[in-house]
């Protein structure tokens, strides 16, 4: 049954990943590529290349590529369902169990740490991608509008982003070829 | 019944505009919070954390989280649990309807100059709109305050200027423990958080 397959290697995934998508590719690499030679390795970097530019979480497009490639549509959904599932599970029980726990003097202290120490986290991740994506003036003023406007009118993130998009067709849509 | 379709929309929503990696729903999640108060900005923190330590997409993790302590806040933990399973079908469900359609055109999509063009100003945007979430939470993180617009209320409390000064370094500059698992840094927070009481003001 190719598409039970599919769900249970994909859930093994979910729970091998720690820290979202780009620490997936080698777990996708030793159980697609290596172990069930569903995909080729070239494939995997084209499905994480597209995921890159395409909504949504990595991890799960890389999962509907691959199940679509070796099963057709419901193939791709049932990956998708596979590497959703051990989070949906895991999340659910720290969730109840964070609620229980609340009110505690000591796990109130410790969140208070866990969050300077998440503001790093996202610090470094910001650095990471301000690499890749602010390359020249006009993704630098993008960069300073974005921020300015969502950090002192609440600009609305959905509008930015389609104002990105367009101010990226514009300038670069007719430039290239 | 409306708050699970209410849920479901919005992470459909984020599901659809977030490009580009897991941190890349963090500003969506809190346009959520802006606009239903269903969690605060001190919350949000505690669920980037939260999914940073625990295995699976972030993104996943974060509807899921918000999902269920959403809903169980109101209804109990029973239907908690629907309201997490509905938020990550809803954050999943464009991608994989987009993907879908995309993989039966796969070479002339990646090769497509427009789609090039696009992805040049997403990429800034995302970073941006992270930069901008990152800020809030060290808002409420480090400062103590809801918004900048409160900045005259900040409090300046010298153990979380240190306590991040010893991560950025720790996690930028120290070889070997640079590459640690964000976890360990988390755990390691949590800890000094206890032995300093870090939720009592000085």
């Amino acid at each position: 049954m190719i598409y039970l397959e599919l769900f249970w290697a994909f859930a093994k995934i979910g729970v091998m990943t720690f820290g979202g998508g780009y620490a997936m590719l080698p777990i996708i690499q030793r159980e697609i590529v290596e172990k069930k030679k569903w995909v080729t390795e070239a494939e995997v970097m084209d499905y994480y290349a597209i995921g890159q530019c395409t909504p949504g979480v990595i991890a799960v497009n890389t999962a509907t590529f691959t199940g679509r490639h070796i099963a057709g549509d419901l193939g791709g959904i049932c990956a998708t369902a596979g590497v959703v599932f051990p989070s949906i599970v895991i999340i659910t029980v720290i969730a109840a169990l964070i609620r229980g726990f609340a009110h505690i003097q000591a796990v109130q202290d410790a969140l208070a740490g866990i969050r300077v120490c998440v503001c790093i986290l996202v610090f470094n991740a910001v650095l990471k991608m301000w690499k890749k994506a602010v390359i020249d003036k006009v993704t630098l003023a993008l960069y300073l509008v974005i921020l300015i406007a969502s950090v002192f009118f609440d600009a609305s993130p959905i509008l930015m982003v389609v104002v990105a998009a367009a101010t990226g067709l514009i300038v670069k849509g007719r430039a290239a070829s | 019944m409306i708050i699970y379709l209410k849920l479901f929309w919005e992470f459909f929503k984020a599901g659809l505009f977030a490009i580009g990696g897991g941190m890349a729903t963090v500003p969506f999640l809190q346009e959520i919070s802006r606009k239903t108060g269903w969690y605060t900005a001190g919350d949000l923190a505690d669920m980037i954390a939260v999914s940073e330590s625990t295995p699976g997409p972030i993104g996943v993790n974060m509807a899921t989280y918000v999902g269920y302590t959403t809903v169980s806040r109101l209804f109990g933990p029973v239907a908690g649990i629907l309201g997490g399973i509905l938020s990550t079908v809803g954050l999943v469900m464009p991608s994989v309807i987009i993907i879908l359609i995309v993989a039966r055109f796969l070479e002339k999509f990646r090769e497509n100059r427009y789609v090039n063009a696009a992805m040049y100003g997403l990429r800034a945007a995302s970073v941006a709109l992270i930069s901008s979430a990152g800020i809030s939470i060290v808002l409420i993180a480090v400062f103590q305050v809801n918004t900048i617009e409160e900045w005259r209320s900040a409090t300046i409390d010298y153990r979380c200027f240190v306590l991040a000064a010893v991560i950025l370094i720790l996690t930028r500059w120290v070889p070997k423990v640079k590459d640690l698992h964000p976890i360990c840094f988390i755990i390691a927070s949590a800890v000094i958080g206890i032995i300093f009481h870090m939720s009592v003001p000085l």
